[in-house]
């Protein structure tokens, strides 16, 4: 095995200067030109700057990056053209078939020496105390172009004393520096889509400014980090840079946040992660990010890490810190006398959509050969699980049909149930891009997200259905469809199960389901519901993309067949531009589902019933497998209150509050005998267990995760496991423990047994991963490169399967006692419970949940903005501070759940999908009132907290050592005393 | 029986008291005042023409008192000595060749009738009976170029847009009228409306266009207004069916008569260069073909169409087809607009016509093409005034704006006002322009308190250089210019 990280090592950026030609190299035409005297074909709508760096001569430049669309501000990148007048900037003018370039001449040399030399009369002489000294490209050029002297002297007007605003967390902005090339507010403008930064001023007087001259925290600056990358000199620069200094080796690695799974540079000093810069090879994210990849990593190195073993009797004791070899063995022992106990079934295991692949599957691999039952589920249940079953049916394959670029080629966009500018932001960029262009957008969604209606976007029909109606709506879209005859018969007949279509479409054009009958029920307008069918209908490419706002009720499997046959009925199926999107919560929710976490299934969504692939793993794991389906979460939670289910591996999972009905979860823990909890914190799940084996943050794994477009991406160390243990190891080692050999010398050997076992996985390693950066699967022989677009001549089940979906109210609806709907979400700066980013800057941004409600229903019950509000379901009561919006219609409440304090969980019920018993985190009917101190399970909760923090503090300050570095320490320090003044 | 008395409702003609004259002529017993636009003899305004059967005669320049005095024994006759005899008799008008300002200062501006009755609609009625390349075809052999300042042959940027993809292809006309010394365009504005919207018109016939847009500066209130009734009055007869024209009012920026900064700004934007290629007929408002020209390019079209192409180009001479809407500003005697064939020599103009300086001294300069254009000395007077020729003393036509100075100017300063101008008005893209034009007056500065004179005097003339072929636009590129020339023609100054 080679030394993969040495192997990964990468060199800085390359930076062509301007973006590839539209439409690809494949499409455009070549055009020969030469430049320099060498020859070089490139496609038609190139400019001269990149054909030049493609050849190998490379034009000064400053305002030009391949980031951003060419601007011809800077003028250093001036060449000569045989036959033109003038000297034109090489940036904007594009090639020409026999086009002649001179690069370097003594006019351009004395043209771009005399234009640096107006940009240095304006510019601090600090290059060796500056923080951007060996990565500023000003200074690169003023060496390129030779300049030795500054003729106008230094006296003259200029910018230096401008203030600095370091208010921004995690970058300074230091407007004397500044050139005015725009880079960061063509990046606002262009990759992000935030328009938070403008050119005020004009001539002499331009400057860079946030908002309307806002400093940057009180800007609309989402802190993307767009603007840092872009920026050529010290302007605009992170922290930790001017902290640190600057990074001198980088590894390509891949973001565990959220599922759209960006491609970073993790660029590091003496093993020290400096800085994350998004990159610009990365194939979901194209060199962009968003505050929390780019820049909050700090909790990988926070003080509450715990990297040594712990174990405990009673969750009453105090924890006690102990080696590798005795918690692993203890673990085992406790898990297999539980066995003996109770039964081969009394144990089960919890994998993590957060882990690798290979995590994952070690985890599923382990609970079935090793504990010899398939009591494995996943946190996909609780999120994706209705995705799942809904398209495995409809489309014959449980993930989305597209890759993220596709959306570049939508006319009409439709959004349901999901948030992409807050938890999906990069690729929100993506399509706001689009949006922009002038494609249509549909937003179904019971708050006015911001999608809605934000800079240059605006939804052209906001659906703003009654949480719990998602069906009725989805229904009522395609009786439109068949109504008015909008439907793509070719489509159907060539594409789709005929007979399940003439059923379907008879259920569909029931009157129950028009519009003008769903319009009670969901509060939305049929003219509207009719003006959005036929919108979508006639779109040309319809895409649709949703979230858990559709998976997560009791109709969410539904729902999402819904969408499917809304999809088939338009022909928006099967090539670019169209589709049907998950967009996935976690950076790994496709893997950990492909990778047979659930019960029933084995890798690539195969049921334990057939006995074709059971053999296949019999074979390869050497050992007998249960046929039976094991337990669900839910399952496994009633099992253990009904005291036959004892034991619980937990990989990077935290129930306690991220599931449904808070207590229902504490009481299923608090009656098992052996908690196993696998994290990087002592979470709240932690808190009620016996075990805790200390994991690995993703800067420590070598893997892969797969996001929401099927993308396998790598992940790979930048710092040694700071337990001194990979995660797939803890496993792998417990199995052992546990009678059950399991051996690997590097993860890409697990991988290796993905592919051999899993039909979509053939032919994966890392070798092709390094080869081609990312893979979309299925790829099906060794030499595929994957499958950007899914269903393209036929469906992966055959025929596409309309399914009936008749619309069945929730039991969570608005009643005298509970008149109230309560929906959640996520912010931005936060990441679901908020484990890492709790643990980072983004406190500043989001201090505490709160809970938006209208105006009318805040009048009515005297609430006012800021005050507490008491909130009680059938499930529990909790207090949250109140916001009062417009955003929320009146009747429904919104929060989120970053902080378990808020106990937003505790309010959440067990309703859950009737096929997947995905929890309805979506709807939960409350009643709202305004109070004065926290509810009772919140005093329960510090109390609790209190408490087990207690019992593992004299652990923790034996056993742990200090080990991040002083200078992180400092600067964490630093942060959290920002954020206590913000 | 009552008698059309003529006072200008010409913004100049009423800053000089117009209103006031005509408030006068109103009280008087038989007396119809029409509020016609200005001839463009503006050392006359406010001059009152008073129509009797052997055509109008003219008075002025009249006061409100004078006026008092003209009319207190009923109508004044040709022996009043403020009688200037028949108008279109006077030399500085008959050695006019008006074309496209033919009814500027003849008709009431907001008549439809009174425009038609004088040839208004003709060229349009020839247009629709042409094919869109015929029309385009026609423009290009009248060799009509851009008047805003660059000319650009008209008929080749039309055929450009007609054969570009893309559509809606829109009109763009720039009213932004920023060069010191220059008032043309808001004469034709304020003096003719319906002549650019009849150019406009044509220009949408030819290429395509269903959409048209006035991008107007927004010191030209009147203009604005003008315009404005004159598109309420066109629609209301019929002429705008099918073609959607609006006024769009600009925001004080000299930048914003760069035709990609227009139209920026037209978009809702922040006024600042686009670069090019593409060039706006290709990719222009909204990334669509678009035509932008100056107010007097399109206002010169309806002539050319119902003319014709020969006659317009008899007018003129080489490739400088038609006719010159100088602009006298400055220290001149006989301030005003002429319309006049080019190829006169620019003494001619000056000396005759603007009869020398107001001062009486001798002129030391003429700024030509705005303040953007260089300043040219007097051994240069007997050149022609068409492109070519100025081009070939390092000079430039430009808008027509012609400023006159006298031998008392201080040239040097003058230098400097060129930067200043430039600093001030830079739309701050590019760095030759947004920080060359602030150190060009630093530099300037030294030279003339004598710090390093010869070193900064290289300096200079790098800076210059750099500014030339390094910037972006025009602003950046030509604001060097009457630097030069005052470094070439009068060193010592500096």
């Amino acid at each position: 095995m080679p030394d993969m990280n040495l192997y990964y090592r990468v060199g800085a950026e390359r930076d062509l200067g301007t973006p590839a030609a539209i439409g690809g190299a494949a499409a455009a035409a070549t055009v020969n030109v030469e430049i320099d005297g060498r020859p070089i074909g490139v496609p038609e709508g190139t400019s001269v700057m990149r054909a030049a760096a493609l050849v190998g001569a490379s034009v000064p430049k400053l305002c030009a990056t391949e980031d951003l669309a060419a601007f011809g501000s800077c003028r250093l990148c001036v060449v000569a053209i045989e036959g033109r007048k003038g000297y034109p900037a090489s940036c904007t003018t594009l090639v020409e078939e026999g086009m002649v370039v001179h690069t370097q001449t003594p006019r351009l040399a004395e043209l771009r020496r005399n234009v640096m030399e107006l940009y240095i009369s304006d510019h601090p002489l600090d290059c060796l105390t500056c923080a951007a000294n060996g990565d500023c490209e000003l200074q690169d050029m003023a060496g390129a172009v030779g300049l030795r002297t500054v003729r106008y002297g230094y006296d003259g007007a200029h910018h230096l004393d401008k203030p600095k605003d370091d208010s921004a967390l995690y970058f300074s902005f230091d407007p004397a520096k500044c050139i005015v090339c725009s880079r960061c507010v063509r990046a606002c403008e262009e990759q992000q889509g935030t328009y938070a930064l403008t050119i005020s001023g004009r001539g002499f007087d331009s400057e860079v400014i946030a908002s309307q001259n806002d400093a940057f925290i009180d800007s609309e600056c989402v802190s993307c980090g767009a603007c840092v990358k872009a920026c050529p000199t010290a302007t605009l620069i992170e922290k930790s840079v001017i902290e640190h200094g600057q990074p001198e080796s980088a590894v390509i690695t891949t973001c565990a946040y959220c599922g759209v799974g960006c491609s970073f540079r993790a660029e590091t000093q003496g093993g020290q992660l400096v800085r994350m810069v998004p990159n610009r090879d990365g194939h979901a994210n194209h060199g962009h990010a968003c505050v929390k990849g780019r820049f909050a990593f700090g909790y990988a190195t926070h003080r509450d890490r715990i990297t040594t073993p712990l174990v405990r009797d009673s969750i009453d004791d105090e924890w006690r810190a102990v080696g590798w070899d005795e918690a692993i063995r203890t673990a085992a022992e406790r898990l297999q006398g539980i066995q003996a106990r109770y039964g081969r079934k009394s144990i089960g295991g919890v994998t993590s959509s957060r882990c690798t692949n290979e995590e994952v599957y070690v985890v599923q691999k382990f609970i079935r050969a090793a504990a010899g039952n398939n009591n494995v589920d996943t946190c996909a249940r609780v999120c994706h699980s209705p995705t799942g079953y809904g398209l495995k049916t409809t489309l014959g394959e449980s993930a989305g049909t597209q890759n993220f670029d596709s959306v570049l080629q939508s006319d009409v966009i439709v959004v349901i149930g999901a948030n992409p500018t807050e938890a999906h932001p990069v690729f929100a960029s993506v399509m706001k891009r689009r949006l922009r262009q002038g494609a249509g957008l549909i937003v179904v969604d019971p708050r006015a997200i911001d999608l809605v209606q934000s800079p240059h976007v605006r939804a052209d029909h906001h659906l703003q259905l009654k949480p719990g109606t998602n069906v009725a709506v989805i229904n009522a879209l395609a009786h439109v469809v068949i109504d008015e005859g909008l439907e793509d018969e070719a489509y159907i007949r060539t594409r789709c199960d005929m007979e399940a279509y003439r059923i379907w479409r008879a259920f569909i054009s029931e009157a129950r389901n028009s519009p003008e009958a769903t319009e009670a029920a969901t509060g939305v307008p049929a003219t509207q519901v009719r003006a959005a069918a036929r919108l979508y209908a006639r779109a040309g490419n319809g895409a649709i993309y949703y979230g858990l706002g559709v998976t997560e009720h009791s109709q969410g499997s539904t729902m999402v067949m819904g969408i499917a046959n809304l999809a088939m009925a338009t022909g928006n199926l099967g090539r670019p531009g169209v589709g049907v999107n998950p967009l996935r919560g976690q950076n790994n929710v496709q893997g950990a589902c492909d990778m047979g976490s659930f019960p029933h299934e084995l890798t690539g969504y195969r049921h334990l019933s057939d006995e074709a692939t059971r053999k296949l793993f019999e074979a390869e794991w050497r050992v007998a497998l249960d046929p039976e389906p094991g337990y669900r979460i839910p399952n496994m939670f009633d099992a253990a209150i009904d005291g036959e289910f004892k034991g619980l591996y937990v990989q990077g999972e935290d129930f306690a509050q991220s599931d449904p009905d808070t207590q229902h979860v504490y009481a299923a823990l608090s009656a098992m005998e052996c908690v196993i909890v696998q994290d990087l914190f002592l979470n709240e799940t932690a808190k009620f267990a016996h075990v805790f084996l200390p994991g690995c943050s993703f800067l420590e794994k070598d893997g892969t995760f797969t996001n929401a477009e099927r993308r396998i991406s790598p992940v790979r160390k930048v710092i040694a496991p700071l337990s001194g243990m990979d995660e797939w190891e803890i496993t792998c080692r417990l199995a052992t423990a546990m009678g059950y050999e399991m051996r690997y010398s590097h993860p890409s050997e697990i991988m290796d047994e993905i592919a051999r076992l899993t039909p979509t996985f053939r032919g994966v390693s890392y070798a092709k991963l390094a080869e081609l950066g990312s893979i979309q699967w299925p790829c099906r022989d060794e030499a595929s490169a994957g499958t950007p677009l899914m269903h393209v001549d036929q469906f992966v089940r055959g025929k596409g399967y309309f399914a009936p979906t008749p619309y069945v109210p929730t039991d969570e609806r608005a009643n005298a006692r509970y008149p109230l709907l309560l929906t959640t979400g996520r912010v931005l700066s936060q990441y679901n419970v908020g484990a890492q980013t709790r643990r980072t800057g983004a406190v500043a941004y989001h201090r505490e949940d709160q809970l938006e409600i209208h105006p009318a229903d805040a009048q009515l019950r005297g609430i006012v903005d800021g005050s507490w509000v008491g909130l009680k379901s059938r499930a529990g009561e909790t207090v949250l501070r109140a916001r009062v919006t417009d955003r929320v219609q009146p009747g429904v409440l919104y929060t989120t759940f970053h902080h378990p304090e808020s106990g937003a969980n505790v309010i959440t019920t067990d309703n859950s999908d009737w096929a997947t018993n995905c929890p309805e985190y979506k709807v939960t009917a409350v009643q709202a009132y305004p109070v004065s101190k926290p509810s009772e399970w919140q005093e329960m909760f510090r109390r609790f907290t209190a408490t087990q923090q207690q019992l593992s503090e004299q652990a923790l300050s034996e056993a742990q050592p200090s080990f991040a570095p002083a200078k992180l320490q400092r600067a964490e320090a630093r942060r959290d005393r920002q954020v206590a003044q913000a | 029986m009552s008698v059309d008395v003529f006072v200008p409702a010409d913004f100049t003609a009423r800053a000089l008291g117009a209103d006031e004259v005509a408030a006068v002529a109103a009280a008087a017993p038989g007396v119809e005042v029409r509020r016609n636009g200005s001839r463009g003899l503006y050392w006359l305004e406010p001059l009152v023409e008073v129509a009797t059967e052997a055509g109008r005669i003219g008075f002025g320049p009249l006061d409100a008192a004078a006026a008092r005095s003209l009319f207190a024994n009923g109508l004044p006759d040709a022996g009043h000595p403020d009688c200037l005899g028949l108008v279109e008799e006077l030399p500085w008008l008959k050695a006019q060749s008006r074309l496209t300002m033919a009814r500027v200062g003849v008709i009431e501006p907001l008549s439809i009738a009174q425009y038609k009755a004088h040839g208004g609609f003709e060229g349009l009625e020839q247009a629709r009976a042409l094919t869109a390349p015929a029309i385009v075809e026609t423009v290009t052999e009248a060799g009509l170029r851009g008047r805003g300042g660059a000319a650009f042959p008209t008929g080749i940027k039309w055929r450009t847009v007609l054969e570009a993809q893309g559509e809606p292809k829109y009109i763009v006309c720039n009213a932004d009228e920023g060069d010191s010394g220059t008032f043309a365009d808001r004469m034709i504005m304020e003096s003719d409306p319906f002549c650019l919207i009849e150019g406009m018109l044509i220009a949408g016939l030819a290429v395509g266009a269903d959409r048209g847009y006035i991008y107007c500066r927004a010191e030209y209130p009147l203009a604005i207004d003008t315009l404005a009734e004159a598109i309420r009055l066109a629609a209301g007869a019929g002429y705008l069916d099918g073609f959607h024209l609006e006024v769009r009012k600009g925001a004080g920026a000299y930048i914003c008569g760069e035709e990609t900064s227009l139209l920026e700004s037209l978009e809702g934007k922040r006024g600042v260069i686009r670069y090019r290629p593409p060039l706006p007929a290709v990719k222009g408002l909204f990334g669509r073909p678009t035509v932008v020209n100056n107010v007097i390019t399109l206002a010169s079209v309806p002539a050319i169409l119902a003319q014709g192409a020969d006659h317009y180009r008899n007018f003129g001479v080489g490739r400088s087809s038609g006719t010159l809407t100088v602009q006298l500003a400055g220290n001149v005697r006989r301030g005003g607009l002429f319309e006049v064939p080019f190829g006169k020599p620019l003494r001619w103009v000056v000396e005759d016509l603007g009869g020398g300086t107001a001062s009486g001294r001798s002129i030391k300069a003429v700024q030509a093409g705005g303040p953007l254009g260089a300043y040219v000395p007097p051994q240069h007077f007997d050149t022609p005034l068409d492109y070519e020729s100025f081009q070939a003393i390092d000079a430039m036509i430009g808008h027509g704006g012609l400023v006159v100075f006298d031998e008392t100017a201080d040239m040097g300063a003058m230098a400097r006002y060129a930067f200043e101008f430039c600093a001030e008005e830079s739309c701050g893209k590019c760095t030759p322009c947004r920080i060359g034009a602030v150190r060009g007056v630093e530099v300037v500065d030294r030279i003339r308190r004598g710090e390093a004179a010869a070193d900064n005097r290289v300096l200079l003339k790098d800076l210059c250089h750099t500014m030339i072929d390094g910037s972006l636009c025009g602003l950046g590129g030509m604001a060097p210019l009457p630097v030069l020339s005052v470094m070439t023609h009068f060193a010592d100054e500096l």
